[in-house]
């Protein structure tokens, strides 16, 4: 099998090149930046708003060990079940043993990222439960058994057309290339699935440890459509989720709807503070909310990137990143995509199998510039990298560094291998750029300018 | 030990040290200079700006309405109310409504006289899906951004504001509130003691983007959305 390092650069090389491919992110990305702007010259002061976000999430991270258990305290308090769930396998059993126990056939679901971490619908469905993501993007690309692109738009690198064809395929819909029609056939399919379904599982935007809520965001209704009618309402979010006040909303809600998809305010945002209570109509009879870790707390413990937990997975560094609108987002191989997954990845899942995303970067700075909660997302890649590279220093680096270190420390020296880089780059042109060149690497796709017939220090000398 | 104790565990040694406090990248300052934590009230001074008047405050609320594709009716008396809801009634076709027990929804049950699915006690979720419009009453309304603020004790529950295909809102006008802090201040001194166990800030119809990021209403909640504020 190949490494995840060499899938990501042979993915890159191929992806780079394809053009409707990068039309189609371009003229997506340039739709949001447009409205993105819009709402953002709405606020009174974006930057003093970015700057109390930050503060206020750094406070309930800093804080977690009081505002989790309160969290959860009133939480319980209400009628919820909370589990705790170390790792993503110990997440996937509660989540199957709730399920078994229900004797459930047929599960909705609304879109959750922490769910895609845990691989949650393979696990249910290796058990034979039917799961069905509800959210369009999400049917989308379960459709076409693919992950989320995007941890906000997932199906954004699909065409109209794509959709259509997908739709006629596997729901046997007529083809059209309206979106409002393929929106309809979407609608009327899930429809049956909302009432008849058993269970009803989703993620969370925020947990608000005050008043014991989880806050959910969404533009369609799909969530609260599952909140609302099956018997059992399952919550899967990650512990890094609180908020400390109810009222801390009236600040997070705008800010991640503006950085996350140009919006005022997303159509629906919806707190959930326990099961039908005593007088209530409709809701689940059961629910239960599961906390996950999953190497949450590894990341915690390192005060230098601890910030990357305040994320709120707007997505908005993702969309202003130039590695992930070139590359794309399934190219990275995690769940977590752009400058956030480059960061986080590291620490959820190995340094040193990862650390290859921390490099591909440019470090120009976009995504900590986009960041709503302002985490130093580019900082953190250098740090990734000098980590990785104490942890494991690679034996070509530390000898190159060594020559280029000799080599410059003496001027007597140096003059004489840029005597010999001008006598050798004629040949240099003869295999420049394929395979025999020694500088391959870089030459593959990049230029190597030639050198000037005479440098700087020689032009000194004579003309001072 | 059990994951709930090793988590908490880890979490406790993890906050042992310290993280450097935000500090503000892109306005000057130096990266971790001190920084002052701001009262959650002190953030509505950088939020979008709402006006001190009702006038005003209607006004962005119509703007808002406008752009979300919201049907905002400001309407003047009871026959004004009743005659919207019969034009809406008329217009669609409507059969059948759901709808909840409240001194507004009640105008209307009796101005539309259609068959009504009531969701203040336990109901059947395949007759509420058959009705054409569900019409209730709600907490608030949000000049800010053009949100209904429901609960589920407010509108008759979960489903009745999102499973049929058209919301009706019917509100009096004390209820408009100038942004979301003075809504989530409303929940607290109304509710503090037993929170409802749904509350929802709804902006606009539901909406899609998901396919070529093109907007499409009614994904899956109401493709309408229409207040009748009096
Ligand atoms: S790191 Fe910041 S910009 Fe990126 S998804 Fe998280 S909150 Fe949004």
């Amino acid at each position: 099998m190949k490494s995840v390092i060499q899938q990501f650069k042979e993915q890159s090389r191929v992806i780079t090149k394809d053009l409707r491919h990068r039309n189609l992110i371009q003229t997506a990305l340039g739709k949001y930046e447009i409205k993105r702007d819009e709402k953002k010259a709405a606020f009174q002061s974006w930057s003093s708003a970015r700057q109390a976000a930050a503060e206020i999430k750094w406070e309930a991270i800093n804080h977690l060990d009081k505002h989790l258990p309160d969290f959860v305290r009133r939480l319980e308090a209400r009628g919820t079940v909370v589990h705790w769930a170390t790792t993503a396998e110990t997440a996937r059993d509660i989540i199957l043993k709730i399920v078994r126990d229900q004797k459930a056939r047929s599960i909705i679901k609304s879109k959750a990222m922490t769910a895609e971490e845990i691989h949650l619908n393979d696990a249910l469905e290796h058990e034979g439960f039917e799961v069905v993501e509800s959210d369009l993007g999400e049917y989308i690309v379960q459709l076409r058994k693919e992950a989320p692109y995007h941890i906000v738009f997932p199906a954004m690198h699909l065409t109209r057309g794509d959709i259509s064809e997908l739709f006629t395929r596997e729901l046997g819909s007529a083809p059209t290339d309206n979106p409002e029609e393929l929106t309809m056939i979407a609608r009327r399919a899930l429809r049956q699935k909302y009432v008849t379904a058993d269970v009803g599982i989703t993620g969370a935007n925020f947990a608000i440890a005050e008043t014991g809520m989880i806050s959910i965001t969404e533009n369609e209704g799909n969530a609260r459509l599952t909140a609302a009618l099956p018997k059992v309402m399952i919550s899967l979010l990650g512990i890094e989720k609180v908020l400390p006040r109810m009222e801390d909303l009236a600040l997070f809600l705008p800010m991640l709807a503006t950085a996350g998809a140009g919006q005022a305010l997303t159509c629906y945002n919806s707190l959930y503070g326990g099961p039908r209570q005593p007088g209530e109509s409709d809701g689940p009879e059961q629910y239960h909310v599961v906390l996950l870790d999953n190497r949450r707390t590894e990341l915690l413990a390192d005060a230098e990137q601890r910030d990357a937990l305040h994320c709120i997975r707007c997505g908005a560094c993702l969309n202003v990143c130039p590695i992930y609108r070139n590359v794309g987002g399934h190219t990275y191989g995690t769940t977590y995509s752009g400058p956030i997954g480059s960061v986080i990845t590291p620490h959820l899942r190995g340094l040193q199998e990862w650390k290859h995303l921390s490099f591909a970067s440019s470090l120009c700075g976009a995504c900590t510039e986009a960041c709503p909660v302002k985490i130093d997302l580019h900082h953190h890649l250098l740090q990734n990298r000098r980590n990785s590279a104490h942890e494991k220093p690679s034996v070509i680096e530390k000898i190159t560094f060594k020559i280029a270190g000799f080599v410059m420390n003496r001027p007597g020296l140096y003059a004489v291998v840029k005597k010999l880089a001008r006598l050798f780059q004629p040949l240099h042109k003869l295999v420049k750029g394929t395979r025999l060149d020694p500088a391959y690497a870089w030459t593959q796709s990049r230029d190597l300018p030639t050198l000037p017939a005479e440098s700087f220090k020689d032009w000194w000398k004579k003309n001072k | 030990m059990s994951d709930r104790e090793q988590i908490l565990g880890r979490i406790r040694e993890a906050l042992t040290v310290t993280a450097p406090k935000p500090g503000a990248h892109g306005t000057g300052a130096g990266h971790h200079g001190p920084a002052v934590s701001p009262g959650p009230s002190s953030t509505r001074q950088w939020l979008p700006l709402v006006g001190d008047s009702f006038e005003e405050r209607v006004a962005l609320f119509r703007t808002n309405s406008a752009e979300l594709k919201t049907d905002f009716q400001l309407l003047n008396s009871r026959e004004e109310l009743t005659a919207a809801l019969i034009k809406l009634r008329d217009a669609d076709g409507w059969k059948r409504i759901g709808s909840h027990q409240g001194e507004l929804t009640q105008v209307a049950c009796d101005a539309l006289g259609l068959p009504v699915c009531r969701t203040d006690a336990t109901y059947d979720v395949r007759e509420l899906e058959q009705c054409d419009a569900g019409v209730t009453e709600c907490d608030a309304l949000i000049a800010q951004t053009g949100s209904v603020l429901v609960t589920s004790r407010s509108a008759g529950g979960r489903a009745l504001s999102v499973l049929p295909p058209h919301h009706v809102v019917v509100v009096r006008r004390e209820k408009l509130l100038p942004d979301l802090q003075a809504g989530f201040e409303l929940l607290k001194s109304k509710y503090a003691a037993n929170y409802p166990s749904f509350i929802s800030l709804i902006t606009g119809p539901s909406r899609t983007g998901d396919i070529e990021r093109i907007l499409v209403l009614g994904a899956h909640g109401p493709k309408k959305l229409t207040i009748l504020c009096l």
